[in-house]
């Protein structure tokens, strides 16, 4: 393992600059990455993390400074001219084919020939060997579409791998596996960084930084905040550092915020589900959610917490199982029916299920109000400025600029956007859905206290999150579920401990 | 999908400079055609009035275009919804045949009243059909390149048989008015147009329904989730373009009183949905423009014309047209500039390579 003192970095970028339309997103930042280290890349979201990356990788040319591999200059124009240079990516995103077979993917553009034609069964043979070493258990002719996000994310990884790398970049690779996979995330790290390969990674798991990374970079509003070595760090000096003096929102991060839920005293819930179910993705289940309260839902990956809520939203038709809201049987056929009803979702995935993201903001903030009113209501122009204005500067949206095109925004700011969608209908249900994935510790701590606001408020609030400590913090009551079945409900009291709910999605008993 | 165009739109400021900033390449490119026959013709750009209509190359241009701008103009709002519409050809031909048909049996074919019949038959019939296709895509969920695709070949042969196989030839002083007469100093066709144009800005920009179909087309997954019933949205579509289409096949066989089954609206469908594409609409759905279009569909009448003022000769007619077209599209596309923009910066010291590009954009520009 090399110490930071090895004298050539086989990456560096020097005084890196990049405008955008209206914001100037990198502006003299730094970055060295010696081989055999795993480097953190932190900062909040804008920071200007992902467009550090892509820069690096080719995909935005830089407007100013250098970039050096091996200690000669490169100007990547293309990703392909980084990936020839050794840089290799895995983005947050699964950048695959889901229509092509896993095998496809690990190696298309590199696919072994003969004759001039490729040779599929030597491309099956290596992609197998490659998933073999890594200790994943795929049908290498299975098509990639067919497995979970988790798995295409572990596919690509062993794709660029196998780009043979000698500087990786995983952006945010975990936000989307689970503890099990993200160990044996670790494990593949680790030995690549043994192999002497430099990995630059992206994340906002704190903890992760500490379990796996040697030094951080820390970014902040585009500009470089400081280089460390993981050692002179502790939590909550790395976190000031990425946040400057918003020390307020650390403060709400501690502690329960979940307070006595406002309308639990009417017996009656909002929405009361029982035998709820669809087969193949959720078995029968019972939920009661009452106006004010927060219900969690905690489960693994693939736990069928998704598939659950969705079933609440007609997003998917259950075929078994009633739902009442306020004590009227209703079928939620559609999303139309839910949302007509008082129900707001918003979706885990962000890019294909919430933005349009040639839209601007302004667009995207009134599209569910509008969709209400259908085409021949359409709300003012100067109703939707009006709108658009109040809900940037309530959820503090960055840049607040109405007519910036969604697509420009960093992942919390879109977030927020998707939440004032839905805010702006005045929901009565309000679904969560992951909806601090991906985002920086301030967004977050911004949308767990709006979370606690809303039930305060009176809204019943049904929130998924994969991180558990989150999860305790903002419910009244917890349901647990595992292998698509909901196998415990309990109110969240003192009692409750990360520890007990670990036990029953371990075992699916209720400790 | 990818950052280059849309740059464009990304700064802050008010719609109408961004709009303006969007329809720049294409309006460039139509000048530079417009141009390029101006340096060849003199009195190219001469209108004169006589007889109380104006005429000149630019009028032709302008009465020629109506069709293919007013099939544009249905097209455009089918390609925002990520969708394509193949069919308008054969509805063009449908159309013409139908009123001509009709026209040509009644017993007063000169009378306004056979004409106001003859119109709404064939729009009654354009109706049905943009419903079909509507149905296919929205109902059944065929996509709609084959969804629309059926009726292409299918409409094709239901407009010969509604000839008979023959040209129907009709004399109608009211029918002729549409896609040949004057008003107001200006060919009708061109009036009608402009008119229908004006319209739809007003209806998709003013209404929701230009977001919505924007929505649709650029996520349709997301749009699903936020409520928008887009199965009643793509009918729609689909029908204001075949109501589109048959306008246009009126003005066709009306501008020369007759329907040819075979040969009314004969690729139109391809030079319409390259109007969509010079303006500005891309093909996988999303944002939309409809002076876009309007100055796409001008582009290629004016290329029409500007083979006949050129004179070149016919068998070099669609290559060259189709170089021309391939200029145009590589100028108005962002991602080129930036790429030839940049070639010609860093590889100056080697001419070879710039050699190729320049004279290209030259001819382009000129």
């Amino acid at each position: 393992m090399a110490s930071p003192s090895t004298p050539r970095p086989v990456l560096e970028a020097q005084d890196v600059r990049k405008q955008f339309p209206g914001v100037l997103a990198l502006d003299g930042v730094a970055l060295r990455l010696f081989p055999g280290e795993v480097h953190a890349l932190m900062g909040e979201n804008g920071a200007g993390k992902s467009t550090l990356i892509k820069v690096l990788t080719g995909v935005h040319p830089a407007d100013g400074g250098s970039i050096l591999v091996d200690g000669r200059p490169h100007a990547f124009t293309d990703p392909l001219h980084a990936q020839q240079a050794g840089i290799s990516t895995v983005y947050q995103e699964v950048n695959l084919c889901p229509n092509l077979s896993v095998a496809e993917n690990i190696l298309i553009g590199r696919e072994p020939r003969r004759f001039g034609l490729v040779h599929w069964s030597a491309l099956r043979k290596r992609a197998a060997e490659l998933l073999t070493e890594l200790d994943l258990h795929l049908d290498v002719t299975s098509l990639l579409g067919s497995h979970s996000l988790a798995v295409q994310q572990l596919v690509a990884i062993v794709r660029a791998v196998d780009v043979s790398a000698k500087v990786l970049v995983l952006d945010e690779p975990t936000s989307s596996l689970d503890r099990e996979e993200v160990a044996q995330l670790f494990t593949l790290v680790r030995r690549l960084r043994d192999r002497g390969v430099a990995i630059l990674f992206v994340t906002h798991f704190l903890d992760q930084v500490f379990d796996l990374c040697d030094r951080v970079t820390i970014l902040r509003n585009g500009r470089l905040e400081g280089e460390y070595p993981i050692g002179e760090l502790t939590p909550v000096t790395l976190v000031q550092r990425m946040i400057g003096g918003e020390l307020a929102a650390l403060d709400q991060l501690s502690g329960r915020d979940a307070g006595e839920p406002s309308g639990r005293a009417s017996a009656e819930p909002f929405l009361r589900a029982r035998r709820l179910a669809r087969a193949g993705s959720i078995e029968p289940y019972d939920l009661d959610i009452h106006g004010g309260e927060v219900v969690g839902l905690a489960g693994l990956l693939g736990s069928g917490r998704t598939e659950a809520a969705r079933l609440l939203f007609g997003a998917d038709s259950a075929d078994g199982g009633e739902v009442r809201i306020e004590g009227e049987r209703t079928a939620l056929r559609t999303p139309r029916h839910a949302i007509a009803r008082g129900i707001a979702f918003c979706s885990e995935n962000r890019k294909s299920e919430g933005l349009v993201g040639e839209l601007t903001v302004r667009e995207n903030i009134v599209l569910a109000l509008q969709a209400t009113r259908g085409w021949t209501r359409p709300l003012a122009r100067a109703q939707q400025d009006e709108l658009a204005r109040h809900w940037i500067k309530a959820l503090d949206i960055r840049p607040a600029d109405p007519e910036a095109q969604i697509g420009h925004l960093s992942g919390g700011n879109q977030q927020k956007v998707l939440l004032a969608r839905w805010l702006l209908t005045a929901p009565r249900l309000l679904i969560l859905d992951e909806p601090t994935r991906g985002i920086d510790i301030g967004a977050k701590a911004e949308i767990q206290r709006l979370v606690a606001r809303l039930a305060d408020e009176g809204t019943a609030v049904l929130f998924i999150s994969a991180e558990l400590e989150e999860v305790l913090r903002l419910s009244h009551r917890i349901a647990v579920l595992r292998d698509h079945r909901m196998v415990a409900t309990f109110e969240n009291d003192d009692s409750v401990t990360p520890d007990r709910v670990f036990t029953t999605i371990a075992t699916g008993a209720a400790s | 999908m990818t950052p280059h165009p849309a740059t464009d739109r990304a700064s802050g400021g008010a719609g109408r400079r961004l709009a303006g900033h969007r329809l720049l390449w294409p309006a460039l490119a139509l000048l530079a055609l417009l141009l390029g026959n101006l340096a060849f013709h003199h009195d190219f750009f001469a209108v004169r009035v006589r007889d109380g209509h104006l005429y000149g190359s630019l009028i032709d241009i302008l009465q020629f275009g109506a069709p293919l701008i007013l099939v544009a103009l249905g097209m455009t709002l089918v390609i925002a919804t990520r969708g394509i519409d193949l069919s308008v050809g054969s509805t063009v031909a449908i159309a013409g045949a139908l009123a001509c048909g009709h026209i040509s049996t009644a017993a007063r074919p000169g009378s306004v009243a056979t004409m106001v019949t003859a119109v709404a038959l064939a729009l009654g019939v354009a109706l049905v059909l943009g419903l079909a296709n509507g149905l296919l895509v929205a109902g059944l969920g065929v996509q709609p390149i084959v969804a629309t695709l059926i009726l292409m070949v299918a409409g094709r042969g239901v407009a010969q048989l509604i000839g008979d196989g023959q040209i129907i030839t009709v004399t109608s002083a009211p029918y002729k008015m549409i896609g040949g007469g004057y008003w107001l100093f200006f060919p009708f066709a061109v009036l009608l147009a402009a008119a229908l144009v004006a319209l739809t800005a007003f209806v998709t920009r003013r209404s929701a329904l230009g977001m919505l179909i924007e929505s649709v087309g650029g996520n349709p997954a997301a749009s699903h989730l936020v409520g928008i019933r887009a199965g009643g949205l793509l009918a729609l579509v689909y029908v204001f373009s075949a109501l589109c289409a048959a306008v246009a096949g009126l003005m066709i066989s009306s501008n020369v009183s007759s329907a040819d089954g075979n040969n009314a609206g004969l690729w139109i469908e391809l030079d319409a949905i390259l109007a969509v594409v010079i303006g500005g609409t891309a093909l996988t759905g999303g944002r939309f423009s409809l002076g876009g279009t309007v100055l796409g569909a001008l582009t290629i009448q004016t290329l029409s014309t500007t083979v006949y003022t050129l004179g070149v000769p016919p068998e070099t007619t669609l290559v060259f047209k189709a170089f021309v077209v391939i200029v145009v599209c590589l100028v108005q596309s962002p991602a080129f500039r930036a790429k030839a923009l940049r070639r010609r910066r860093t590889n100056a010291p080697r001419p070879h390579k710039t050699a190729g590009a320049a004279p290209q954009h030259q001819e382009a520009g000129a």
